[in-house]
């Protein structure tokens, strides 16, 4: 412990009515100087607004304060806002507590005010109580890395890679499929201008493809992260294609003598592909890849026809896996969704009747580079349809599957409706809703002049069930129309499903490789939903598009610049603090005894000639070695065992 | 304090990665849950040192909850495997010194898990309650 006598200032924020509207301040206040150490007691209505901060720094001169309290949100919101109050007076910015009333209290004991102001007082006793015990620590700098990794490539990564890299610093772009593009380069035209989806993607796809500094790396995945901000170590993996890419010249030769055929994953299995392919025409890199699933056989050779045709000599069935070892100074995780799979609502007949199809098999469709040329056919017959019903909300808003809205589907079904009565005045097409929702931009005019001009019919009321007619080959829908409060049946001769946006797959996975987190709908979480929604809260880490949540191009541009905005000022800052919090040894308590180094995960502790010693730059500060040592001679800084203790005791002193 | 109004005192040691972040979930989500408990904000549950909840109890604490990530999420790769089996011992040790090892619960509680935390601490409370105030507060066993 410093040597000075501490001399606590602690600052009660009401937070509007937040906090103020249910504890009692005065009392609290008047409570809070009584308390050891406590020589300034004051409140105001926001403590981290500019005259709330000259409030601090003001009784800080006055009083000559050592140490600060503030009580009020919680300390992952403002903690970095009043360490830099402490900072900005010349105090250590250590010297800092905060004790956490409104997260805490205010807003889970809104209706026993008695016993929040009782709760409150006790939180502010220990937050006093550990202020007194607090350290100076110097807060490092360290240098970052001049290289940004971005883990998906669709066009929310494509998006996030481009900026970084015309900044001039080098981007790793890791797409886990053989080409990038992301779900947008299986739409068709997108909503709300309809404009043609390759047409605004490709130019940027190719753009990624030749950057001089992005170092693109598909068929690949993030397999370990180490390190911390400004200077991750990553592995990545590159699977092998079995195809040298910068061989490759997409000429096609091999397709015509490869003998499998595959249902084509591009065209959500509507069409079919070779065991040699490659996924669209206009993939980057614009390289075939070998399906060692389908594949007769490499190693032995089964087949070998692609091989014998290639006069690029491009193929290498001895192709190996690779790990490729990356320095790395920030990471953007942009890897998606995956479309909600309609096989679960059993009702909806999904995989049971041919006709009913899901909302990216109709926009597969409806492309003119797609399986049908773009045009609408029954899956069963191969013949035109006369009508068309949506199902909307499919894993979406229902208890049983997604409880979140996501976000895209009205708009798409809209889209589709539009385009196929374009194309086809003659198609009937009804969509069947909860309701519709048309947030953006340009999209409420949208939907009234599909219903105004395109006569598409519109159904209020949720799907009961979808079944084969008896007495035909059309599928019935059962509903409850909740507008005229009667159930209502309609036949059609196709019936797609508004499937919803789920997190991609494995997200869970990525998540503890990257040690983000993920909220309660399997997307990851962002540090904070308004202010911080592209970081995730490990310094370094940001995130963007469909992987942080359901969302549209513009939206998932819109963050993903975001996203390389905030990479970006770390990166051409150059060097970045890092919390101070390793382990330290008591040399004179230390039996040598090695529990310590068993327990640390990082290998961070060692025992050297008898005594334990951290090497610094691995330790993380957990602390797990402080709570094994058996004698008390290790601990984390700023959450020694005084300080821990104080709180403690603090805590059990009676109150009142 | 008659033992009617007798509200139980517990502390709870929260991870801040997640089950801190947890806890104000619960709150932004204004989810209510009853005031008896006190969180400690440490790094991770390893951080939880065994004597912390012995000198918890022996300060009367009717409750020590320990909260920290889901196993394969702990910020620090295995903390809260070490957590798990510190308590498991502990909870050994309470039983011989003639406490109920009730009054020691773990839980992994994710970031996302505002509504998880605010359940636990509603039958954390209600279990203390039928177990009634510490023993150690009579100067019961030592
Ligand atoms: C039927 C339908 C129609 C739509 N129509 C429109 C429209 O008209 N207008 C509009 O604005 N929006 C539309 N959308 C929404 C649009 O598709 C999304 O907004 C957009 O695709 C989100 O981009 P993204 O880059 O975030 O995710 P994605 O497009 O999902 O791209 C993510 C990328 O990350 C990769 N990836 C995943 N996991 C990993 C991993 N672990 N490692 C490495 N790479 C990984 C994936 O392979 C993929 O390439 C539609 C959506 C659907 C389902
Ligand atoms: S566990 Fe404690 S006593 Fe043993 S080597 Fe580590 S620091 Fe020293
Ligand atoms: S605090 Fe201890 S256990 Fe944790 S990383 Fe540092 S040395 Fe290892
Ligand atoms: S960081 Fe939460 S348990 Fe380790």
């Amino acid at each position: 412990m410093s040597t000075e006598e501490p001399k606590i200032g602690v600052f009660i924020c009401h937070c509007g009515s937040n906090i103020a509207g249910v504890i009692d301040i005065p009392q609290l206040v008047e409570y809070t100087a009584t308390l050891p150490n406590v020589v300034v007691a004051e409140d105001y209505r926001y403590m981290c607004s500019d005259p709330g901060q000259d409030l601090i720094r003001e009784r800080a001169r006055e009083k000559g304060l050592n140490r600060v309290v503030v009580a009020a949100c919680s300390p992952t919101l403002h903690e970095p806002t009043f360490r830099r109050v402490l900072e900005s007076m010349g105090l250590n910015p250590f010297f800092f507590d905060m004790s956490n009333i409104r997260e805490h209290c205010s807003w889970v004991h809104t209706h026993e005010e008695e016993a929040a102001l009782e709760k409150a007082k006790d939180l502010v006793r220990m937050a006093v109580a550990r202020a007194a015990e607090l350290e100076p620590l110097v807060q490092k700098e360290v240098d970052v890395k001049a290289s940004v990794l971005v883990v998906g490539a669709g066009i929310a990564g494509i998006q996030a890679a481009l900026d970084i890299a015309d900044a001039g610093y080098k981007v790793y772009l890791v797409e886990k499929e053989p080409s990038i593009g992301g779900h947008m380069a299986q739409l068709d035209k997108t909503f709300p201008t309809l404009d043609c989806s390759s047409c605004i993607l490709t130019p940027k796809m190719s753009l990624i493809g030749q950057h001089p500094n992005i170092e693109l790396l598909t068929y690949s995945e993030v397999r370990e992260v180490d390190g911390f901000v400004g200077n991750f170590k990553v592995k990545v993996e590159r699977k092998p294609r079995f195809v040298i890419e910068d061989k490759c010249t997409a000429c096609a030769d091999c397709l015509e003598v490869c003998p499998v055929n595959v249902p084509d994953e591009f065209n959500t299995g509507l069409g079919w592909r070779k065991a040699i392919y490659i996924p669209f025409a206009q993939a980057v890199p614009n390289a075939y890849i070998i399906d060692t699933e389908h594949c007769l056989g490499m190693t032995p050779i089964a087949c070998g026809k692609c091989k014998d045709s290639c006069e690029a000599e491009a193929i290498d069935y001895e192709m190996k896996p690779e790990i490729l070892e990356l320095d790395i100074g920030a990471i953007i995780v942009t890897t998606g969704f995956k479309l909600f799979n309609a096989m679960e609502q059993l009702e909806y007949g999904y995989g049971k009747y041919p006709d009913v199809m899901t909302n990216l098999e109709m926009e597969r469709m409806l492309s003119a580079a797609g399986p049908t040329d773009g045009k609408i056919i029954r899956p069963s017959s191969m013949k035109k349809p006369k009508d068309i019903a949506y199902i909307q909300c499919v894993g979406s808003r229902n208890e049983r599957y997604n409880n979140y809205c996501s976000r895209v589907c009205c708009m798409a079904a809209l889209k589709q409706a539009r385009q196929i009565r374009e194309k086809y005045p003659d198609i009937n097409v009804t969509i069947f809703y909860i309701d519709m929702r048309a947030f953006g931009k340009g999209y409420e005019e949208f939907y009234e002049s599909t219903s105004r001009e395109y006569g598409v019919t519109f159904v209020r009321g949720r799907v009961a069930e979808v079944r084969g007619s008896f007495d035909s080959d059309r599928i019935v829908i059962r509903a409850e129309d909740t507008l005229l409060g009667q159930p209502v049946e309609a036949e059609a001769d196709i019936v797609v499903l508004s499937c919803g946006i789920q997190a991609a797959e494995n997200q869970g996975d990525l998540a503890r490789v990257l040690g983000i987190q993920l909220s309660a709908d399997g997307f990851f979480l962002e540090a904070h939903p308004k202010l911080r929604p592209v970081e995730t809260n490990t310094d370094g880490i940001f995130i963007a598009g469909a992987a942080q949540g359901p969302k549209d191009i513009p939206d998932s541009v819109a963050q993903a610049k975001g996203a390389a905005a905030s990479a970006l000022t770390m990166v051409t800052a150059g060097r970045v603090k890092v919390q101070p919090y390793a382990a330290v040894v008591n040399e004179e308590l230390c039996a040598g005894c090695g529990i310590c180094e068993a327990s640390c995960p990082y290998g961070a502790v060692k025992v050297v000639d008898n005594v334990a010693q951290v090497t610094e730059a691995q330790c993380k500060g957990c602390g797990t070695c402080a709570a094994a040592c058996p004698n008390e001679a290790i601990a984390p800084q700023h959450f020694t065992m005084d300080q821990i203790i104080a709180q403690l005791d603090a805590l059990f002193q009676e109150a009142r | 304090m008659t033992k009617k109004n007798w509200e139980p005192k517990i502390v709870c040691f929260a991870c801040r990665w997640c089950s801190y972040a947890g806890a104000d979930m619960a709150g932004t989500s204004r989810i209510q849950y009853p005031p008896n408990a006190r969180v400690i904000r440490v790094n991770c549950s390893g951080r939880v040192d065994p004597q912390f909840i012995l000198r918890a109890l022996k300060l009367k604490a009717d409750g020590v909850l320990i909260a920290g990530c889901h196993f394969g999420d702990c910020h620090y790769v295995s903390g809260n495997y070490q957590t798990s089996r510190r308590v498991e011992l502990l909870k050994e040790y309470l039983k011989e010194i003639g406490l109920e090892p009730e009054r020691l619960r773990l839980e992994w509680i994710s970031a996302a898990e505002g509504t998880k935390f605010a359940e636990t601490m509603k039958s954390f409370v209600n279990e203390i309650k039928l177990l009634g105030p510490n023993p150690l507060a009579d100067g019961g066993p030592e």
